[in-house]
């Protein structure tokens, strides 16, 4: 009973534990309802499930389960970035430990009961438990949000390398706490049309009505959600690498304005779009040059830290190109988090705003359902760019070593990056080749793109596999980290900020 | 070794992405017993329009062409038409007049003005009508394939010509969903793949051109076996053959702020979630793609602009 009760407060007490249960969480939802789409269909495997599983996939309702499946993922990954940012910004351990029990409660039965009611068969039961896991999310937020007020004067630094306020006021502090406002009110934009009742909306995927001339404010409401929760997903998780590699000095000063600024204007910007559609767009690109300037400058900070430290160990001093091209590259689970961030900027965010810059000329002239996979495509990259980081940081949080950190950080770099490219040149395609000449280019890059998930998912699936036996283990990793964890949670600072060292 | 393999691997793949596939210049004739000369009544009355299943009253019977408009039909009419001079051939294109668009000035809209729209491009890569100069014919074994390579306006025009019209978006959904349920495709929710031509779905043509495949013969999937190849009939509750595959189908809604025709059906390009009923696709009325063709209907209120 003991034994089970160890395993249990690490499993839903400890922020490896949570974040542990989350990753394992997705990544059973990914590989499981994977089987639903793409080259699993076309083998057969859905109408295996169906017929075996009893898997309900009434044609009509493809669209809400899509939208319920997004919604559950994203908890979950909400849930992780949360866990990371209590561990690592200043708080009681009360304050942290009622935030990450609240944000559990709410995710898993979001999680659970929203699938199953998507794909499982309808049940009112099901869908009020949905919304209810989402609600005790969004309190969650509510509870995070009250607790990063950056003003409180034991949250003041006097550390002259961060970026603060002459009356001490941590400005990443003030960074967290924006995001976090951002996304109750994103969270509210989306939720006050979702939530139907009265209001005569009608659910819809987003894709579906961009030429539409008239879109009704409340469709406007949903598609300016769904896109600045992706942002702010984005946004939190630069900063909690920010707070994790002890990002200080002159880049920070500069970076955490920025970013401020950034989220609010983006903020903004994605909110007017109901009243000013027309205009709304130009604010979020204004909002979106700063937020990435910003996660730049953590780059260059990240890798040049990276490759010091490593430079330091072989007592190089002055080294040359190569030299110091090599220890960045050393470590590829610290390179990654970062290299992931550089990448998406050549296939999300090229690509994005050069469909932005051609959209009258190229891309309104393709039909819709081109337009369509182009935009999927985009942002389906974007989330997954999203989701190789978090695993990166994870990795690196957990300590793999020696050839398994190698082989398990280059696999999710090279193979992910090669599935992400390969989708940005599918969802150009038109670009390339016309519709009577594409099948060899498709098929080549459905290739690619199922060869890098599936390596991927192998990598995930590897991890994964092993912090389950470990489970089993009486003095396994799981026990390590239970007892660093109790040293290691922030108190409350009166001075200090809480630099955290996350390397093994 | 393996790196020697794996870098093979790679070379090779990036070739075959390179290729330039051959396009068919004929195929093997498929008789399916469908006569793309026939027509039906729907008769009057609502249905569930939409993925939200709106009720719709379409207060007036109307007829529709019981297949898509195939190759050897439309050769005959633009030969018609060219002797008669209601269409003539200009800059590589057969064009007809148009008489425009309302014009709104709304963001993305094209104006579409009155004058001489393309119908048809001549000799183009994907049509299976070839002009010798002098009259159209069509490719060999595909005269009774859906005609594609044809603009709105070339569809438009046609439907016209046969004392018709292209059908409304409403009058379409109607045609391939019926007034009995809120079915998914025309015979039920559950799509097989020896059903419709869509993408990836195995057919005949697929194991020759690939996953996209070619088109089929209309009234292909009525339940008939082709040389082992047994299909399921995938008309509609009133007798209407391909409202899901094969290819898509322009709609005659001109509707305010946008330039943009509707499409229905879904295509052998396409996953098989397009093909249902409510699915719908878009482009400009100029645009001409070979996984796009259509059917006229007859009788009743003709589509109008509308919001």
């Amino acid at each position: 009973m003991h034994a089970l009760t160890n395993r249990f407060h690490f499993l839903f007490r400890s922020t490896k534990g949570l974040i542990l249960v989350a990753i394992a969480s997705i990544s059973l939802a990914t590989v499981f309802f994977g089987m639903l789409s793409g080259p699993m269909e076309e083998f057969g495997v859905k109408s295996w499930m169906v017929k075996n599983l009893g898997v309900s996939l009434l044609p009509q309702e493809r669209e809400g389960r899509i939208i319920i499946l997004y919604h559950t993922l994203a908890m979950a990954v909400v849930a992780i970035e949360t866990y990371m940012i209590t561990a690592l910004v200043p708080m009681s351990k009360n304050q942290q430990a009622n935030i990450n029990a609240t944000i559990t409660i709410g995710y898993l039965t979001s999680f659970i009961f929203g699938l199953l009611f998507a794909y499982f068969g309808h049940n009112y039961v099901f869908h009020g438990l949905f919304i209810a896991g989402q609600s005790i999310v969004f309190l969650a937020g509510v509870m995070l949000t009250a607790v990063l007020w950056p003003w409180r004067k034991e949250y003041r630094i006097q550390d002259s390398e961060r970026s603060r306020t002459r009356g001490g006021v941590d400005l990443e502090r003030m960074a967290f706490f924006l995001m976090a406002v951002a996304t109750l009110g994103s969270a509210i934009f989306g939720a006050v049309a979702g939530s139907m009742f009265g209001n005569g909306f009608e659910s819809f995927l987003a894709e579906d009505i961009v030429r539409e001339p008239f879109k009704t404010p409340l469709e406007l409401a949903v598609i300016g959600h769904l896109h600045i929760m992706l942002t702010l997903i984005a946004v939190a998780l630069t900063l909690i690498l920010s707070r994790a590699y002890d990002f200080k000095g002159r880049l920070h000063k500069l970076a955490m304005p920025l970013m401020i600024v950034g989220t609010i204007i983006i903020t903004l910007g994605v909110w007017a779009v109901v009243p000013f559609e027309a205009i709304a767009h130009v604010i979020i690109n204004v909002g979106s040059f700063p937020v990435l300037v910003a996660s730049l400058l953590l780059v260059y900070y990240g890798w040049k830290q990276s490759s010091d430290r490593r430079l330091a160990e072989l007592n190089i001093s002055k080294p040359n190109f190569w030299q110091r091209l090599k220890a960045l590259l050393h470590d590829p689970v610290r390179f990654g988090t970062l290299w992931q961030m550089v990448y998406m900027n050549f296939v999300v965010t090229a690509v994005g705003i050069f469909m932005a810059i051609k959209l009258d000329e190229i891309i309104r002239k393709w039909p819709a359902r081109e337009e369509r996979i182009a935009l999927t495509g985009h942002w389906h990259v974007l989330a997954g760019i999203i989701a190789t980081i978090i695993l990166l940081h994870y990795a690196d949080m957990v300590g793999l070593k020696g050839r398994v950190r190698q082989v398990f950080g280059w696999v999710i770099i090279i193979f992910s990056d090669l599935a992400f490219g390969a989708v940005a040149v599918f969802e150009t395609k038109r670009l390339f080749v016309d519709e009577l000449s594409q099948q060899p280019l498709v098929d080549a890059v459905i290739l690619l793109t199922d060869i890098g998930l599936a390596s991927v998912l192998v990598a995930l699936g590897a991890l994964m596999f092993w912090r389950l036996i470990d489970l089993f283990k009486a003095k396994g990793l799981w026990k390590r980290e239970l007892g660093e964890e109790v040293q290691e949670t922030p108190e409350i600072v009166t001075a200090e900020p809480a630099g955290k060292e996350v390397l093994p | 070794m393996t790196r020697r393999i794996i870098a093979l691997f790679v070379l090779v793949l990036f070739l075959s992405a390179c290729a330039t596939p051959q396009l068919p210049t004929s195929t093997e004739r498929i008789e399916t017993g469908v006569d793309p000369e026939a027509w039906v009544t729907v008769p009057a009355g609502p249905f569930l329009y939409g993925i939200h299943e709106h009720e719709v009253d379409i207060p007036y019977d109307y007829e529709i062409m019981v297949t898509h408009v195939t190759n050897a039909q439309y050769a005959a009419y633009l030969n018609q038409a060219l002797s008669s001079g209601d269409l003539k051939i200009q800059n590589n294109q057969v064009v007809g007049y148009y008489q425009g668009d309302p014009f709104h000035g709304k963001k993305h809209e094209e104006p579409i003005e009155a004058g001489d729209w393309p119908h048809i491009t001549l000799q183009t890569a994907g049509s299976r009508l070839v002009y010798d100069g002098k009259a159209f014919s069509v490719l060999p074994g595909y005269d009774n394939h859906p005609v594609t390579m044809v603009t709105w306006f070339g569809a438009k025009a046609y439907c016209e010509a046969q004392g018709g019209r292209l059908p409304s978006e409403q009058e379409w959904e109607k045609a391939a969903r019926g007034a009995e349920d809120n079915r998914a495709y025309p015979w039920g929710d559950q799509l097989e793949r020896n059903q419709a031509n869509y993408y990836s779905s195995l057919d005949i043509f697929e194991k020759v051109l690939g996953k996209g495949g070619d088109t089929t013969p209309v009234g292909f999937y009525n339940g008939q076996s082709y040389n082992g190849y047994t299909t399921l009939d995938n008309a509609s509750l009133y007798g209407v053959y391909d409202m899901a595959g094969n290819v898509w189908q322009w709609t005659g809604n001109v509707y305010e702020g946008t330039h943009y025709r509707y499409l229905r059906g879904g295509s052998k390009m396409d996953y098989g979630y397009n093909l249902r009923v409510w699915t719908r696709n878009s482009v400009p009325p100029y645009y001409e793609g070979p996984s796009i063709g259509f059917r006229c209907v007859r009788g009743g209120a003709s589509a109008q602009v509308s919001k």
